[in-house]
């Protein structure tokens, strides 16, 4: 079965539910409307479709826009390799989506990662603690509207951070840069 | 120690007998066995393990023992990015050496933050631990690594030891 195939068998399942699948590049996403069914969903496609492995769960920061948040869940068939994407959107005043840990018990770290980065809660999860950051720490650092830098926190016992010093960076290299001249590090201007 | 040598030890004139000062010969056996703790946090470790292997042999240089536990280390070799969360762990484990305790921090990483100017990295370790040599590099050359240990080795060195303590004054080596 090719992966457009797992999504049309999921879209005829869920129909209305579920949008057309979109292909990209030979990659099939298959958009979610509602995020509370988004269980429903992966339970079919791991017992029924055979899309066993749970590659990825990120998230995307809509900054500006409603709504704010899009997971994005990659999902494969370990018997014949075919991958589709499944997506969906939160808002921001909810935050909150089921957890798909029941589904595939790899979810867990992801969705711990997404909590730490994001903000962005899972009902049901058994252990929603922060994984990278330390417990305690007040930020999401990776939304829009956290600074590069950082922002500075005092948390007596546990850790201080500082913003970190740009000097007037962020230096970023541009791809297709002829010489090493070209190629250097440069504060990026504004594209606009 | 040639026969004609007009400075130095002298076996002809002085026999088996070597003159030295308490002080001097402590500071020479310390110097001379630094043990690491090798506080490995990132591509730095792999350098550190060069240091330590055949080519570069740190063991010439007296410190071929590193210790994993910090309560029987002399000096801390921070070889990596110290993130904020590490920088507790890394704080509590430089607390836990014994005196006298010596750090180098290797690398830009360990120095300043290096290129990560970020949230999460701590910009240089001497912002939680007292840094005796910094080696810069990304990573340094295993040579460098070295250099720095005789660095260290200078200044173990110079440090008094018995000078001051109740020990010298038993021994009445200070003047009243």
């Amino acid at each position: 079965m090719s992966a457009l195939e797992y999504a049309n068998k999921i879209k005829a399942k869920f129909g209305d539910l579920v949008a057309d699948p979109r292909e990209f590049r030979g990659e099939i996403t298959v958009k979610i409307a509602d995020p509370e069914k988004l269980v429903d969903i992966c339970q079919f496609a791991k017992k029924q479709l055979g899309l066993d492995y749970l590659v990825d769960i990120t998230s995307v920061d809509n900054y500006g826009e409603d709504p704010r948040w899009s997971l994005v869940y990659h999902l494969r068939a370990i018997v014949n390799g075919e991958e589709i994407r499944l997506k969906t959107d939160v808002s921001e005043e909810k935050s909150e989506l089921p957890s798909v840990l029941p589904v595939w018990r790899t979810a867990n770290w992801h969705e711990r990662e997404i909590y730490d980065m994001m903000g962005i809660r899972f009902r049901g999860h058994p252990d929603l603690r922060r994984i990278l950051m330390w417990e305690g720490y007040p930020y999401h650092p990776l939304r829009k509207d956290f600074p590069l830098a950082g922002k500075a926190t005092d948390l007596p016992g546990v850790a201080f951070t500082k913003p970190a010093p740009l000097e007037g960076g962020p230096f970023v290299t541009v791809a297709g840069g002829g010489d090493a001249i070209g190629r250097e590090p440069r504060v990026r201007t504004s594209e606009a | 120690m040639q026969a004609k040598s007009e400075y130095g030890y002298n076996s002809k004139i002085e026999g088996d007998v070597v003159l030295t000062t308490v002080d001097a010969a402590l500071a020479w056996f310390r110097k001379n066995s630094v043990w690491p703790m090798p506080m490995g946090l990132a591509c730095c470790a792999i350098e550190l393990m060069a240091v330590g292997a055949s080519r570069f042999d740190i063991s010439r240089f007296g410190s071929e023992v590193m210790r994993f536990s910090p309560r029987q280390s002399d000096c801390m070799i921070v070889a990596g990015t110290v993130t904020y969360k590490m920088a507790g762990v890394l704080k509590r484990v430089y607390d836990q050496m014994p005196e006298p305790k010596w750090v180098i921090a290797m690398g830009a990483c360990a120095s300043t933050g290096g290129m990560y100017r970020s949230y999460a990295v701590l910009q240089g370790v001497d912002n939680i631990v007292p840094v005796d040599v910094y080696i810069g590099g990304c990573p340094p050359r295993p040579e460098a690594v070295l250099d720095a240990l005789i660095k260290i080795q200078e200044k173990i060195g110079k440090q008094p030891i018995l000078q001051g303590t109740v020990a010298a004054r038993l021994l009445n080596l200070q003047e009243k």
